[in-house]
C-alpha cells in the first residue's frame, strides 16, 4: 500500500473540514447551555443555533425560519415524505416519486404504502432522468406529493427539478389543494447551486455530513405556509417542527461548512471537473469493454460511475483497498442482498453489469496526481480479475 | 486492510490456485445464476478415478473467488468419493472461515465441484450422480439470501 491512501468516495462521506472543526469546538464543553434555556448559557447556544440557520438557509435561498433541524439527510427525507402524508390525509393520499430514489425515500414510501397511501414509482430513461412530462402525467385529485431527488448519489445524474416543478404547476393551475414538491438535495447541496426559488420546491432535504460537515446532523428546508405534520413529538423545540434538544455542536458545524460552501463551491468544481473528466475518459479509453454508467454532460462534477464488463465488483473495490484507493460499487456482493443496486437496474443495466459497477466521488482532498495512480492500478486488476472470469471472451484465447 | 476477510481469504484471493481451463477435461461444471451474475466454472482431469488437475474460473466477489482456490485444492489428488464429501464448511474451515453474509458463497465452490463430477460420470458412464440437480433459483438464495 502506498504511504498515503487515496480516498474517491465522497459521495458516501466526506471529513470534517478543520475550519468546522474549530467552530464546533467550543460548543461541546465551554459553551453547553440548552438553547431553551432562559439564562446566559443557554442564550450563547440560542445564538449559535440562529446563526448557523441563517448560515444554511443563506446556502439554498431560503428563509432562516423555513430551516428545521434534523438528525441528518434520513430523517430529513422520512420527515417531508411522512410530515406531508399525515398532514394532508383529508386532502390525498396519493404520492409520486422515482425508481432511483434513495432508500431513505423509496423504503419510507414503502412505508406509507402499507399505512394507506398510493405510490407512482416513475421510471427513468437509460440515463438516470426522470421525465417532467411523466410526473404530471402522473398526477390525480389524490395526488398530495411529489419527491423527485435533485442529483443521484450512485449514478450522479441531475434531475431537471426546476423543469418538474413547472410541470407540476402547469397541472395543478386552478385546483384548491395543494401539490407539494419535496427534493432530496443530499448530493448537491454545497456541491453545486441549490435554491429554493429557482428549484420551485417546497421541501429539500440536506445532510452535512456530505458537505465536510459532521455526521448525524442535517435539515429540511420547509417552504412557508408548508402542513407538515412532525415526526417527533415533545418539547417546542425547531418553532413546534422536531421536538428534542438541539445538536448544538453538530448544527454550529453544519452552519459553518454550508457558509464555507457557499463561497468555495465554485472554485471546488471548476477544480473537480478536469479531474472527473480525466478519471471518467480515462478508463473509458484506457480499458475495453467499460461503460459509463448515468449522463454524460447532466452530472454531479464529482461522479464517476462506470461498469466494467465480466467481472464483479466487490473483487475490484478489495483490490483497489489493498493498493490504497477507497471507491465503492453497486453490485449485490458488497451488499449482502439479492440484487445489485436498484438504481442500475433502474437505468436498464443486465445484472452482470450492474454487477460490475464501480463509483469514484471526487472531494476537496483529490489531486490529479491521485487519479493518475488510479489511472495506472486499475487496469493491471481488471486483467488478472477478467483472466479468471468464465465470462470473458478474452479469456479464451 | 483485509475487510470483512481473513488472511487466508485475501491470500486465495490474490493468489488463486489453480486458475484456468482445461482444454481436454474429463468434466466441466459450471454453477451459478445468471439473474445474480456470480458463476463458477470448474475443469477436472480424471485419472483411475482420481482427481489429477484441477482448474477453475470465477466470476464473483472476493469469498467467491477464494473458495474456487481453496476447493481446487482440497479435491486434487482425491478420488471422486473423496471429492464428493467435499462440504462447503469444510471449504470455509479451510479458509480460517468467512463472515456469515458470505458463507453461502461456499455453496458455489461445493456446486460446482460436484457438477463437474456429474458431466465426467455422465460421459463415462452415461449416468451421473444420483439426485443432482443443476443449480437452480435454490442456489440463488443460498448465495445471496432473500
Ligand atoms: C441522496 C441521499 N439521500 C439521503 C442520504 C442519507 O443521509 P444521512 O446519511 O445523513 O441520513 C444519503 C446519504 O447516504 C444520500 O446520498
Ligand atoms: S459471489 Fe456474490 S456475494 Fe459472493
Amino acid at each position: 500500500m502506498p504511504d498515503e491512501r487515496i480516498y474517491l468516495d465522497y459521495a458516501a462521506t466526506t471529513p470534517v473540514d478543520g475550519r468546522v472543526r474549530a467552530a464546533m469546538g467550543p460548543y461541546h464543553s465551554e459553551k453547553f447551555g440548552n438553547p431553551s434555556s432562559l439564562h446566559s448559557f443557554g442564550q450563547e447556544t440560542r445564538a449559535a443555533l440562529e446563526k448557523a440557520r441563517e448560515q444554511v438557509a443563506a446556502l439554498i435561498g431560503a428563509l432562516p425560519g423555513e430551516i428545521v433541524f434534523t438528525s441528518g439527510g434520513t430523517e430529513a427525507d422520512n420527515f417531508a415524505l411522512e410530515g406531508i402524508a399525515f398532514a394532508n390525509e383529508n386532502k390525498g393520499n396519493h404520492i409520486i416519486t422515482s425508481a432511483v430514489e434513495h432508500h431513505a425515500v423509496l423504503h419510507c414510501c414503502e412505508f406509507l404504502k402499507k399505512r394507506g397511501c398510493e405510490i407512482t414509482v416513475l421510471p427513468v430513461d437509460g440515463s438516470g432522468l426522470v421525465s417532467p412530462e411523466a410526473v404530471a402525467g402522473a398526477l390525480t385529485p389524490r395526488t398530495v406529493l411529489v419527491s423527485i431527488m435533485h442529483a443521484n448519489n450512485e449514478i450522479g445524474t441531475i434531475e431537471p427539478v426546476a423543469e418538474i416543478a413547472e410541470a407540476i404547476k402547469s397541472r395543478v393551475a386552478g385546483r384548491e389543494s395543494r401539490v407539494y414538491f419535496h427534493t432530496d438535495a443530499v448530493q448537491t447541496a454545497g456541491h453545486i447551486p441549490v435554491n429554493v426559488n429557482d428549484l420551485g420546491v417546497d421541501l429539500l432535504a440536506i445532510s452535512a455530513h456530505k458537505l465536510y460537515g459532521p455526521k448525524g446532523v442535517g435539515c429540511l428546508y420547509v417552504r412557508k405556509g408548508t402542513r407538515l405534520a412532525p415526526l417527533l413529538h415533545g418539547g417546542a423545540q425547531e418553532n413546534n417542527r422536531r421536538a428534542s434538544t438541539e445538536n448544538v455542536p453538530g448544527i454550529v458545524g453544519f452552519g459553518a461548512a454550508a457558509e464555507l460552501a457557499r463561497s468555495e463551491m465554485a472554485e471546488e468544481s471548476k477544480k473537480l471537473l478536469p479531474l472527473r473528466d480525466k478519471l471518467m475518459n480515462g478508463l473509458l479509453t484506457r480499458i475495453p469493454d467499460v461503460r459509463l454508467n448515468g449522463h454524460p454532460a447532466r452530472r454531479l462534477p464529482n461522479n464517476v460511475n462506470v461498469s466494467v464488463k465480466y467481472i464483479e465488483g466487490e473483487s475490484m473495490l478489495l483490490n483497489l483497498d489493498l493498493l490504497g484507493i477507497a471507491a465503492s460499487s453497486g453490485s449485490a456482493c458488497t451488499s449482502g442482498s439479492l440484487d445489485p443496486s436498484h438504481v442500475l437496474m433502474a437505468i436498464g443495466l443486465p445484472h452482470e453489469i450492474a454487477h460490475g459497477s464501480l463509483r469514484f466521488t471526487l472531494g476537496q482532498q483529490t489531486t490529479e496526481a491521485e487519479i493518475d495512480y488510479v489511472l495506472e492500478k486499475l487496469p493491471p486488476v481488471i486483467e488478472k480479475l477478467r483472466a479468471m472470469s468464465p465470462l470473458y471472451p478474452g479469456g479464451k484465447k | 486492510m483485509t475487510g470483512p476477510y481473513s488472511a487466508k481469504v485475501m491470500d486465495h484471493f490474490m493468489n488463486p490456485r489453480n486458475v484456468g481451463e482445461i482444454p481436454d477435461a474429463d468434466g466441466v461444471g459450471q454453477v451459478g445464476n445468471p439473474v445474480c451474475g456470480d458463476i463458477m466454472k470448474m475443469y477436472i482431469k480424471v485419472k483411475d478415478k482420481i482427481i489429477t488437475d484441477v482448474k477453475f474460473q470465477t466470476f464473483g466477489c472476493g469469498a467467491a473467488i477464494a473458495t474456487s482456490s481453496m476447493a481446487t485444492e482440497l479435491i486434487k489428488g482425491k478420488n471422486i468419493d473423496e471429492a464428493l464429501a467435499l462440504t462447503n464448511k469444510a471449504v470455509a474451515e479451510a479458509l480460517d472461515g468467512l463472515p456469515p453474509v458470505k458463507m453461502h458463497c461456499s455453496v458455489l465452490a461445493e456446486e460446482a465441484v460436484r457438477a463437474a463430477i456429474n458431466d465426467y460420470l455422465i460421459k463415462t458412464t452415461g449416468q451421473g450422480l444420483p439426485g443432482f440437480k443443476p443449480h437452480d433459483e435454490s442456489l440463488h438464495k443460498e448465495v445471496h439470501g432473500n
